[in-house]
Order: structure tokens, then sequence, then C-alpha cells
């Protein structure tokens, strides 16, 4: 009997292992959403509104539905009774105002962009064209845009409700027992020592993930098929079930290749139930597929808050207080998370420092504007940017290097295990370590004596240093807090392991990796766990009919609780073959040794391949007594914690003081992770992390006209940086392993979007401080900046002028018409 | 409808399309040219460049009919008999890609660089990238990949 050859000779973990995925991404053998045809398929196009509030008086459908090939058309009156409304699963109380959301609007739409009726049509093509014909009626409403206006309750997005304040939230270290009242500290450092005031805002943001999102449903057969470009196939499915009432049994979602996401594609959206009714409707397979521009439109956008903040600290710039007072952009509905996002970060803005008294408050509130959602670090990157500021803002009050000033602040690496003020235990880090390298490889001291040059003699182009020391929580999350926090789900992970007879390894994960790797992670973690080649592993995903149970890929959690459950399941394969592996070498079940894929007999050299033991437990022929055949297992991990990957990031940026103009200089990041399984990954994460935040920093915002249309709505107007825009990154870690699971993992998906943002903003006021300039809105655009420095509008909010905005020339009157003058 | 001959990764095409079809709609739906891939509709991201006679064109911001007569490569014709393209290969050993939907158009254009300009300077990759839009990897592996095939060229001119 052949088996194949189990035994590895070096550990797959910490190997640059290059990814498996990349053969079918590099060479176009991929399998996106939109690639999908089926016979007899449908095409849908969405009829949007054009107001950011109205009422819907008439729908005339007439002439759509006359147009060549248009099967039908769909308007929310047809499909009220049976549309439900889209989920929001974390509502932050009892009493949160949550208006009813429904797929198609029904008589009332809330933001430009949201979809008040569906053609349905043979080519796509066909039902755009139709799409055009239908006509809609509208009665303006009044709108509600400014979040600040929002929450004055003056214009009402949701009439029904009787305000725009969903709800208020409160964490309190004096009531929770974490620490002191933040109000005595206040008062305390008012008479004798240093307070902070500040306000920040958090521009919006569009997650803009490169696959524009896309739905098929298949109707026909016994079950419902949907594939979905989501980064969620097994809340989707739970939810088009429930809410559409569809046997869970009978609903079936696949997520193939998902192009990217970064908390964009988190969400049960309109259009994925558009989809699936659709379906039901006309009994034929449908399919949408979002154009770039419906995409920047109507998929949720991120961040968008103001951060109301008041830091105390004694004179010697010992930290005392600090408290939040956040207002959060709802924009018009709750979505799946909605108020929970910006709660995401209630924990952590007292980052790394040893604060004796916290407040966090959050108030979110609807606009009449794209509903918001998670977008890469949810929560995190506001409160990493507020703290971060805030340190250099004290640094500065008090005149004292902003490094310095955090080290005196910060948790020293011999105080972990550390209870910090917002009730968390950070279990391990090293916030010395990973300065000490990032000052190393930055040059830091040299780039400081560089600035001083610079400043001396006023040399038009000003170098600013910028510093990030960030902590974040991931491995989202343990069930238990989660239902404290009143989030409608758990947090747990769901693997299982599948030994072939041929000694190959199935193994399949819940979470659903749409960029991040996973099928070469796991495959080397299953590899050192089992002693089976790296190669003979296979990772399925993402199709809930092949991993049954799971929670999906967000929140930097996949490695963190998804990976360690495929650990826990490995292991328990191993369990399983022992007694085979003792029966098959006549020993005791307590005298088998497994290392490096063999089970041996303790001091001798007999021994069994764990692929000899899997194709005898496959055969089954000769069982140890009492034992079924096989060794398969599967693991539901959930974690009792969260786990705190770390870093410091130092940024330089030199600035044009003629022009404005920012150019990134130098990056260097230093993160603590944790064990990194695969360092190529870990590094490529950290990478697109930073450039997201970079350009948080610099170049991204979601702008609104007053009437409420978006007209950052294309990549020529919201501006993703490009290649020319960026720079190469000098990135190193240090580790402290998490003591969280065997693994020892951190997380870091987020890593570099939660801390890049305020380095970059830091150094660019680093940079112009000198010449009054206080703060400056993201993105710090180069006519915010230079009308900082030169003092029209010190603080860098003033809105952007007409003529750098982007739009269509109101003047521009050309004739184009057939045989117009040229 | 208009007739148009076109060959696409070295196979003959001959069919009517409306004038209106652009030429990346006929490559996915009339061809099964899946791989090439739609991101933006303002021909800004670049995802689905493809080679027209030899020079990248963003085949979104072009007519089927335009290719008539004309020879087309997309990313599924630039690895020869079961040799992946010293582009696509460097993208792989440097993990210039995550979710690969910039992918294949980033390796068109990369390909086009270098035959262009078979020794880039670091920033004239950048430049010559720009018309490319990637969410996930932050560009720092892309213009390693495009050094790596570079100074692989460099080799095999020698």
């Amino acid at each position: 009997m052949t088996v194949t050859e189990n035994r590895v000779d070096s550990p797959e973990i910490g190997k640059a292992r290059t990814r498996k995925e990349d053969a079918r991404l590099i060479t176009g053998r991929t399998r996106w959403t939109d690639n999908i045809l089926l016979p007899g398929m449908l095409h849908l196009a969405m009829v949007r509104s054009p107001f950011a509030h109205a009422r819907i008086t008439s729908i005339d459908t007439s002439a759509a539905k006359a147009a060549p090939n248009v099967v039908t058309v769909i308007t929310g009156a047809d499909v009220a009774d049976e549309q439900g409304s889209l989920p929001n699963v974390w509502p932050l109380s009892a009493n949160q105002k949550t208006p009813p959301h429904p797929s198609i609007a029904v008589d009332r739409v809330t933001f430009a962009g949201e979809v008040v009726a569906v053609v349905v049509a043979r080519s796509a093509a066909e039902a755009r064209d139709a799409a055009e014909l239908v006509d809609v009626d509208y009665e303006e409403l009044p709108a509600v845009l400014d979040l600040k206006e929002a929450a004055k309750d003056e214009v009402l997005v949701h009439p029904d409700l009787g305000t725009n304040i969903a709800d208020v939230w409160q964490l309190d270290s004096a009531a929770a027992g974490s620490g002191t009242s933040v109000e005595d500290e206040i008062a305390e450092a008012r008479e004798n020592g240093i307070v902070l005031e500040r306000e920040y805002r958090q521009q919006r943001l569009i997650p803009a993930f490169m696959e524009p999102r896309s739905f098929v449903c298949d109707p026909t057969g016994e079950q419902v098929t949907l594939w979905s470009s989501t980064q969620i196939p097994h809340i989707v499915k739970f939810f088009t079930s429930v809410i559409l009432g569809i046997p869970e049994s009978k609903m079936r979602v696949i997520a193939p290749d998902v192009g990217g996401g970064f908390g964009g594609k988190l969400q049960v959206t309109p259009e994925e139930f558009i989809t699936v009714l659709a379906a039901r409707r006309t009994g034929r397979p449908c399919k949408y597929t979002e154009t770039r521009s419906e995409s920047m439109m109507a998929c949720h956008h991120g961040r968008d808050q103001w951060q109301k903040l008041t830091l105390s600290a004694t004179k010697d710039g010992t930290v005392t207080g600090i408290k939040v007072e956040l207002l959060a952009d709802l924009g018009s509905y709750a979505s799946l998370l909605a108020g929970g996002t910006p709660v995401l970060g209630a924990f952590m803005f007292n980052g790394i420092y040893k604060f004796r008294a916290y407040q966090f408050n959050c108030t979110p509130v609807y606009t009449n504007k794209t509903w918001t959602d998670a977008y890469r670090g949810a929560g995190r990157p506001e409160a990493t940017f507020a703290i971060e500021r805030l340190m250099d803002d004290l640094a500065v009050e008090l005149g004292v290097d902003p490094l310095a000033l955090r080290e005196q602040n910060w948790i020293k690496h011999e105080e972990f295990p550390y209870a910090t003020v917002s009730g968390l235990e950070y279990d391990t880090g090293n916030y010395e370590a990973a300065t000490a390298k990032a000052k190393e490889m930055f040059g830091y001291d040299e780039l400081r004596e560089e600035q001083r040059r610079r400043r001396e003699s006023n040399d038009p182009v000003q170098l600013g240093i910028g510093i990030s020391t960030f902590t974040e929580m991931c491995g989202l999350a343990p069930s238990r807090i989660l239902g404290q926090l009143n989030y409608g789900a758990g947090g747990w992970e769901h693997a299982s392991v599948r030994m072939l007879p041929t000694g190959h390894v199935e193994v399949v994960t819940g979470v659903s990796p749409h960029g991040q790797g996973h099928e070469t992670a796991w495959s080397q973690i299953v590899a050192d766990r089992l002693g089976v080649p790296f190669e003979n592993v296979q990772v399925l995903h993402g199709d809930t009919q092949v991993s049954h149970k799971g929670l999906d890929t967000y929140g930097s959690r996949s490695l963190v609780v998804g990976a360690e459950a495929v650990v826990r399941a490995a292991d328990k394969v191993v369990e399983r073959a022992k007694p085979y592996a003792a029966h098959m070498l006549e020993a005791s079940v307590d005298d088998i040794e497994f290392a490096g894929g063999h089970f041996q007999v303790r001091g001798t050299d007999r021994g069994v391949s764990m692929g000899e033991v899997a194709m005898a437990a496959f055969a089954a022929h000769d069982l140890p007594e009492g034992i079924e055949p096989g060794l398969d297992a599967e693991a539901t991990f959930d974690p009792d914690t969260f786990s705190y990957p770390h870093g410091t990031h130092l940024c330089a940026v030199e600035i044009d003081t003629e022009t404005g103009g920012v150019k990134l200089r130098k990056y260097v990041a230093v993160d603590d992770v944790g064990n990194i399984v695969n360092p190529l990954i870990v590094d490529g994460q950290v990478h697109g992390g930073l450039v997201q935040g970079i350009a948080q920093a610099l170049w991204e915002e979601a702008v609104f006209d007053d009437s409420g249309t978006l007209v950052s709505a294309s990549f020529v107007d919201y501006l993703v940086p490009t290649a020319a825009d960026t720079i190469s990154f000098d990135i190193d870690h240090t580790t402290t392993p998490s003591t969280l699971t065997k693994l020892g993992t951190k997380g870091v998906g987020e890593a570099g979007a939660i801390a890049s943002t305020p380095a970059v903003v830091n150094a660019v006021l680093d940079a112009v401080r000198r010449f009054g300039v206080k703060d400056i809105q993201m993105p710090c655009t180069p006519e915010r900046v230079w009308k900082a420095i030169h003092g029209h509008g010190a603080g860098g909010d003033e809105p952007t002028e007409g003529g750098a905005m982007p739009h269509f020339d109101e003047k521009d009157v050309a004739d184009r018409s057939e045989g117009a003058a040229q | 409808m208009t007739r148009i001959s076109v060959k696409v990764d070295g196979v003959a095409y001959s069919d009517e399309v409306e004038p209106r079809m652009l030429l990346v709609h006929y490559l996915r739906e009339r061809l099964g040219k899946t791989g090439t891939v739609v991101g933006c509709d303002t021909s800004n991201c670049g995802a689905c460049t493809v080679h027209l006679d030899g020079s990248s064109v963003k085949s979104c911001n072009m007519l089927a009919v335009q290719a008539d007569g004309h020879e087309v490569t997309t990313i599924e014709g630039v690895a020869q008999n079961g040799e992946l393209h010293a582009v696509q290969r460097a993208f792989h050993e440097c993990h210039a890609l995550q979710c690969g939907y910039c992918t294949p158009g980033m390796i068109m254009q990369s390909i086009d660089l270098l035959n262009e300009n078979p020794d880039p300077s670091e920033e004239e990759i950048r430049l010559g990238l720009e018309g490319n839009l990637c969410r996930c990897t932050g560009y720092h592996n892309i213009v390693k990949a495009v050094q790596q095939a570079a100074s692989e060229g460099k080799g095999s001119a020698s």
C-alpha cells in the first residue's frame, strides 16, 4: 500500500511562502461573481433617487416595461409586504431609535442614491436603457446633511422617530470601577495642571474596494443560491433567510473570488436582497453588478465623526484623564453595525498610556446621506487619531520631544499584563523595543537635525516629523463581551479538518478571505500541526454549503480567531489518530508520541505516518475497539478576550510652503503583531493598510454638495492614491506573542490603516506649526495646507474653493450637437 | 450591428456587435475572456488594461468596433507554452497582489512599461503605473515586482 510521504523537515510557520491563491489571479482564471453566466439569466438595473430626501408621489413604469427585452420592473410598493427591513445587529441599547430600512424605498427616499425601482431585462445594457424610462415623481422634502446640524433636530431624517439622534452610549471609568472620575481629574488639572481641549474631524471616506459589488441569485432547484461579492457569506445567508422568509436550510450563499472589501463588503445590502427578490419573482437566475459610481454612492461609507476631546495632565506631562464626546454620522439608516462601529473605538482612546480616568460618550446621528458602517479599522483609527494627535499637542504645550512624552506615559514592558482605564487587560507588548527599532531605522535624530537647519534657514520646503505609537484591539471577538455590548451575535469561529485517505488534508474555515491569503497561511499552519506537506493542504471557504458554520472576515479576526479554530481541529485529528496508531503498532495509546507527521512508540523506532493512519482509518478493516472510522475533526473557538497588536510609526513629510504641497519623504513602521505565520503576507497587509491610512490624511474625502449629491462619486473626484502618489516603506517587526491563542498571533489586517493617519497629520503639523497653524482638517490638501500657512483660515477647516471642487463647469454651454461649429 | 474581425490571444474571431459595445464587454461577454475585469466607469482604474497590437489600452475606453482588424492580448494570453511571463512570475514572487482584482490590468500595464523602458527607475515605474489603481498592496510590492522583472530582463538580454 502506497501512502504519501508525510515528513516535513522545517517549520512552515514563519516562512515567507508565496501564495497559493496567486496562480489563478495572475493568469485571469478567476471566479468573480460578475463572471457567472447561467442559462436564461436576467440582468438588473437600479433606478436611484436623485434627491437626498423626498416623498415618492408616483412611479410610472409603463414605458420601461414596454422597452425591448424588459421582463419586469419592480417598485418598492410591489414588494412592500415581502422585502422586510435590512438588519441592524448592533443596537447600542434597547432605546436605540432605528427606522425601518427597506431594500427598495416604498414612499420616501432618505439619501441620493437610494433604490426606488428595479428593471429586470435580458441584458444588462437593455436593463440600463429601460431604467432611464422609469418615470418617478418626487415631492422634495427638507434634508439635513451636516452632522452637527442634524444633531440639533431642526430637520428630521425620519419624522416618525421624532429625532435624528439614534442613541447615546457611555463608558465611564469611575462607574465601571476601572479608574477615577474624569471630571475630577479635569477639575484638578484646571487648577494645578494642563488641560487640552480639542475638536478633531474624521472626514467621510469610501471603502473603494476594486471589485464593484456583484450578486447572482439562482432560484431554480431545491435551494436558492446566492453568489455575492461579500466578506460575510454566513451572515448574509442568515439574514436573507430570516428576512426574506427562505428556510435557512434552503438558502446557500457563495462568496467566490472577492476583490477586496476593507469593511465595505461587511454588509447585508439592499442590492443583495433585491437580486433575490427579482429571482424569486421571475423564477429565473438574476444578476446585478453595480457601476463604480453606484458603488461610491450606495455602498456604505466609513468614519465621519466630530471628536470633542478633553485631556488632563499634570504640569510635568503625566496624563491623568481623557474625556471623549463623539458625534457619529450614521447616514440615513442604521446599517448592519451602525453605531457599533464608533463604539469599537470606545476602549481605545486611552491608547498605550496610563490614564487614571476615562469617559467615552458617543452620539450616533442620522443625516440624509449614504449610510455608514465599518471601514478598515472601524472605530480604532478614530481613537488612535485622537489620542496620538493629543499627545503631540501636549508635547508642544510642554515644549518637550513628543517621543519622550509618550515614553513618560506609556505602559512599560515590565508592567504587562496591564489593566487599562477603559477596562481591558493588555496581555503583552513592548513599546520601548518597537520605538527603539523605529527610531534607528528612521534616523530620528538626523532628521530632527535637518528639520532644525531648514527652520533656521527659512527653507521654503519645511520638514515635518510625525509619530504614532498605537495599539488596537483585535481578534473580534469574545461572544460574552459582544453580548454585554448588545451585539446580536457571537464572535467565535469554526473550522474542520478532513483527513483524506491519501494523506492529503482539506481544511474548511468559517472565515471568508478576499485578498488576505488565508489559503496559504492556513496551509502553513496545518502543515506544521499535522506534519503534512504544505502542498497537500487544501483550504475551503466562502460557500455556506461547504463551510456550513462561520462568522466570516473582518476586524483582523481571521488569523487570531479563525486560524485558532483550525489549530484546535487539527489537534483533535492528532488525538483521534493516536488510538489507530497504537492499534497499528500494537502499543498502548499512552506510549504514542506525535511529531513531524509521525506517530512513534516512545523509546523505540517503531512508527507510522499520518498518511498511513489516514488510509487505515478510511479502510476501517481493522478498527481499534470502540473507535469509529475516520479522523476528521472540527472545532469552534471563542476567544476569552482580545489581542493587542501595537507599533511605532514614524513619518517624515516635506511641505512646500509656497504651494502647500505635501510630499512623503520617509515612512517607518515597526509593528508587533505577535507571532508571524507568513512574513510576506504580513508585510503586504502593513503596506496596504499604511496607504489607506495615509490616503485619509492626505487625499480622500466623500464630498456632498448642498443638495445632498455625492460629488466625489467616481475615481476622478475621489482620490484613491496611485503608485505615483506613494513611496516605498521601511517596515519591520518586534514580537511579543499574544497569550490568547496557541499560535500567539495578534492580527495585522488593520494595523497600518489605524496607525498611519495620525503619523502623517502629526508630521504635516510639525512642519507648519511655526506659522501659527494648530490644526488642518483631513484630507490635508495643498489648498488647505497653503491656506493654513498663509493665515487664510488657520484651522484649515474652510470648505474647498468652488474652483477646486470636482464639478462640471456651469459656464460650459458649448453646443456639441451634431453639425455644431467646432 | 457591425461585423468586426479581431484576433484575441492568438485566436481569430469574427462577430456582429452593437456599435456601442465596449471592447471590455466584448472580451468578457462574447469571448468569455473574464480574466479582464471592469473596475470603474471613468477609465481611471486600469483594471481592464489589455494590449492592442502590443501596446496597453484600457479596454473600457475603447469600442469593440475600434478593435476591428487589430490584435488584442489579454492577461489570459501572456503566458506562453505553459510558462508564466516574467512579470506574472515577479508579481507572484514579490507578493504584488492581494485580492487580485487589479492584477490583470496591473500586469498588462507593467509589461507595456517594460517594453517601452526596460530599465526604469523607481520613479519611472511609479509614473508608468499611475493609470492603474490598487487598493490592497499600497503599491510597494508592485514596484518591487516590476523592478525584479526588469532585472531579469537585463539578465536574459546580456
